[in-house]
């Protein structure tokens, strides 16, 4: 198991130098730059003068692989620079970010699980019934749908109407706020998760072994706790995973609809304003985060199914 | 019996008034929660650092600056200051500053804090956006080059007066009234964290930050204007969508919010929604830059006023930007003291537009390239939507889309034919009009190229001229003669819409930006549900 890990742990490392790479070089080549971003849609005027003492300030003048070795050694040692809109260091401004971005996504991803996992495990018991056809319009209505009119649907029904939640904003940081945006973002992984737990558990339904224990005289609920159950988590957990390793980049236009205050909507606001090291910062954080995330999912499935194990 | 009747009016007369007195008398206590809608986040609490307008929203409640913009009167007016005197040469100006002024962290402001805070902005190896407003004062560049280190031309005479000497015959007022010249405690901004702590001189003193969701601030016993603020509590939500900022509003959970084109025809139709909108054309003139070094055509002034005549600019108005704009009849904005109101934009009228481009030797007309953003006030819908009334002259133009990040940098650069933006006009019309000054660079403001001798001419003596009124006579003649010489398509000045719930009270209609309200004159009525 901890060779399995040093492994998978090694392999980030190069994984991360490529996606700093591309994402040094990308910002790079994208027109614009973050001081005439300042200009604010006209709202601000730009004095040529400031902007050349801020362009030597943040070091935008030297070449390009000067910056980008000096941007490589100081993120290897955990720097990733100072913020070019807020003049602070972009390590501290993820600080802030991090703990709602995680708050949101495993809010999300509990919700998926809970329904998702419910529903396709109650319909696939159950194929061709009411449930199944309910659960299965369900699903794929929460795939097509768009997050943002979700969202806004949410905030139409629970806020406007009902009053039972507010529609927006952070605060306390308590379970009240979270609710929507939870729900807005985790409509998607729990539509996928329906459908993959249904086809799974029927798959494994389906599966030798199950009749085999049917035949021995076990009871129904036995199969399904012992055999059908524990096999077809191989694959939901494999969907979990990704689906939460990729959950904190998909958050951010429900973020920046319910005022959440995210890693997202941090990474957004800083492409528009071309804040290239706090674009950086988050990407990284994201990145990060997945493939932590498909570590974790992949030691889960030695644990679950004894019979996986990597070379 | 009539008797009766007639003191009987009289009494409910009296009621009423005094109902009505009783409702504009403002209130102590509550809390107010306005909105920050430009972007997901603040850029920074030190005003130093940002010149935005989202975190000037903040600013105006955390900090003060030597002027303020009176929007009552719509001029400016001393804030840190009792009285200013000018020297003869107007060049010399001696503030008496207030002397009842106090920092939140209880110390008393004196004239050394404005010399510190403007030292540190014109620090050079910084870049502070608020340096080309304080390189105004005379030494200034020295210390941003790093040749001095304080500023020769401000001179402290005692705690509370304070001489300044600047390099212009200008109005100070202009440069020194914003967010980023704010007057900060040098013992504060030299801790090194500023922005997480901002301690400042404004009505409401800061309690806590939560990056990407709000700022709260509570009232600061101790400001200078007596009996204000009124409120206990202001909080700054950041909510950059219109859509869920339109749920928020109609949950009472906002109480204030800019409209956009749509919810202004909405709001306007809601016969509730309706009593709670405040208007304003503010200092935004949106316009199509012709680049006259670009295309021949566009160096010719009867093609640029053809250009002008052929677009229905009232009918855009109206179906495109919903009347969320008022239309533009020249450069300078219609708020602005140097504009001339006996002056009318140009009429819709291709067929006049037809006959100057025959008279310039276009004809047939001609092509050009007119770069766009997304945006959807004044940006590739407007567009369109002009495309069809150009053609109908015979000229044809065809749009290049670029991100409007971008915009600026191709100005700059003259990268462009035509291009469509908003551009900042106000409040300072000398500054404004500089734009067209033939020795403007283009990466300024001159984003058309513009050089007229006898603009320069009127702009140099109204540069000379100390008398204020004569001076913005001088301004008017400039505009006048920008509006003939047409370097830019006329479209719009900006109405700025903010709705407002019914127990607000005292909100301004600041044409420099709606948003930035001064908050100590903003009270709640006890109908307000927020705690």
């Amino acid at each position: 198991m901890l060779l399995v890990l040093g492994r998978r742990l090694a392999n980030i490392i190069p994984t991360m130098l490529a996606v700093v790479a591309l994402v040094f070089l990308l910002f790079s080549v994208l027109p614009g730059s973050f001081i005439s971003g300042m200009n604010e849609d006209g709202r601000s005027t730009i004095d040529p003068a400031v902007m050349e003492r801020m362009r030597k300030e943040m070091g935008l003048d030297d070449p390009l692989i000067e910056r980008f070795a000096k941007y490589v050694a100081a993120t290897a040692t955990g720097d990733l620079g100072i913020s070019f809109r807020t003049r602070e260091p972009v390590t501290k401004m993820l600080a802030g970010r991090i703990w709602p971005s995680l708050k949101l996504v495993l809010a999300a991803m509990t919700f998926a699980i809970l329904v998702g996992v419910t529903l396709g495990f109650l319909a696939a018991l159950k194929p061709g019934s009411l449930i199944d056809t309910a659960a299965m319009v369900g699903a794929i209505s929460g795939l097509s749908l768009s997050q943002f009119w979700f969202g806004l649907m949410l905030m139409y029904l629970f806020a406007l109407k009902l009053q039972w939640l507010p529609s927006f904003g952070y605060g306390d940081g308590g379970l009240r706020n979270l609710i929507l945006p939870a729900i807005a973002l985790g409509v998607g992984p729990m539509a996928l998760l329906a459908r993959t737990t249904r086809a799974a558990v029927l798959d494994v339904l389906n599966a030798d072994f199950v009749r085999t224990a049917r035949s021995k005289g076990m009871s129904e609920r036995r199969v399904v706790e012992w055999h059908v159950l524990r096999n077809a988590l191989v694959l939901v957990i494999t969907i979990v995973g990704l689906q939460f390793g990729s959950l904190m980049g998909q958050a951010v236009v429900v973020e920046k609809l319910f005022a959440w205050p995210g890693v997202g909507s941090l990474m957004v606001d800083s492409v528009f304003q071309r804040d290239m090291p706090t674009v950086q910062g988050c990407i990284l954080m994201i990145v990060l985060f997945f493939l932590v995330i498909n570590t974790l999912v992949d030691l889960a499935y030695v644990v679950i199914d004894p019979r996986i194990r990597y070379r | 019996m009539r008797k009766l009747a007639w003191l009987a009016v009289a009494a409910i007369a009296v009621i009423g008034a005094g109902a009505a007195n009783a409702q504009q008398t403002p209130r102590k206590g509550g809390t107010l929660r306005m909105t920050a809608p430009y972007a997901a986040s603040f850029g920074s609490l030190d005003p130093h650092v940002t010149p935005r307008a989202q975190d000037d929203i903040v600013g105006k409640a955390l900090q003060r600056s030597l002027y303020n913009w009176d929007t009552a009167a719509n001029k400016l007016s001393l804030e840190l200051a009792k009285s200013v005197s000018v020297s003869a040469d107007g060049l010399t100006y001696t503030y008496k500053l207030r002397d009842d002024a106090f920092f939140h962290n209880g110390r008393k402001m004196t004239a050394d804090d404005v010399i510190s805070s403007f030292t540190r902005i014109m620090d050079g190896s910084k870049g502070y956006p608020g340096a080309r407003y304080v390189r105004l004062i005379k030494g200034a560049v020295d210390v941003e080059k790093g040749t001095a280190k304080e500023i020769s031309g401000l001179k402290k005479i005692d705690d509370f007066t304070l001489e300044m000497t600047i390099t212009d015959r200008v109005d100070p007022g202009y440069y020194f009234f914003g967010g980023s010249t704010a007057i900060l405690p040098k013992e504060e901004f030299e801790k090194g964290n500023y922005a997480s702590n901002p301690v400042g001189l404004g009505p409401f003193k800061f309690k806590e930050h939560i990056p990407g969701s709000r700022v709260s601030m509570e009232r600061f016993d101790k400001f200078y204007k007596t009996g204000q603020p009124y409120l206990d509590k202001l909080e700054v939500l950041i909510m950059a969508e219109a859509a869920a900022r339109d749920v928020a509003f109609r949950n009472k959970e906002i109480d204030t919010s800019i409209l956009g084109p749509a919810q202004y025809v909405a709001y306007r139709a809601d016969p509730q929604l309706s009593k709670g909108i405040l208007e304003v054309a503010e200092m935004f003139t949106r316009s199509m830059h012709m680049n006259l070094g670009s295309i021949k055509p566009f160096q010719d002034k009867r093609v640029r006023q053809a250009i002008n005549y052929a677009i229905n600019a009232d009918l855009i108005i109206s179906r495109l930007a919903k009347d969320k704009a008022y239309r533009a009849t020249s450069w300078l904005p219609s708020s602005a003291a140097s504009f001339d109101k006996t002056m009318k934009p140009y009429p819709y009228d291709p067929e006049k537009a037809k006959k100057l481009l025959a008279e310039a030797g276009f004809p047939n007309g001609f092509e050009f390239e007119w770069t766009t953003s997304q945006n959807e006030s004044w940006g590739l819908p407007i567009v369109e939507a002009v495309i069809p009334m150009l053609a109908r002259v015979g000229i044809k133009a065809k749009p290049k889309l670029v991100e409007v990040t971008v915009l600026t940098e191709i100005l700059m650069k003259g990268d462009h034919q035509a291009l469509i933006s908003s551009s900042l006009t106000g409040p300072d019309s000398l500054a404004t009009l500089r734009c067209y000054y033939s020795k403007t660079p283009r990466t300024a403001c001159n984003y058309t190229g513009f050089n007229n001798a006898e603009f320069d001419k009127l702009l140099d003596a109204a540069a000379q001229e100390g008398d204020l009124a004569k001076r913005d006579e001088i301004l008017k003649k400039a505009n006048n003669l920008l509006y003939e010489e047409a370097p830019v398509w006329f479209f719009n000045y900006n109405k700025a819409v903010l709705a407002f719930q019914p127990w607000v009270h005292g909100l301004q209609p600041n044409p420099t930006e709606i948003t930035h309200q001064y908050p100590e004159n903003i009270w709640v009525d006890a109908s307000s549900p927020a705690k």
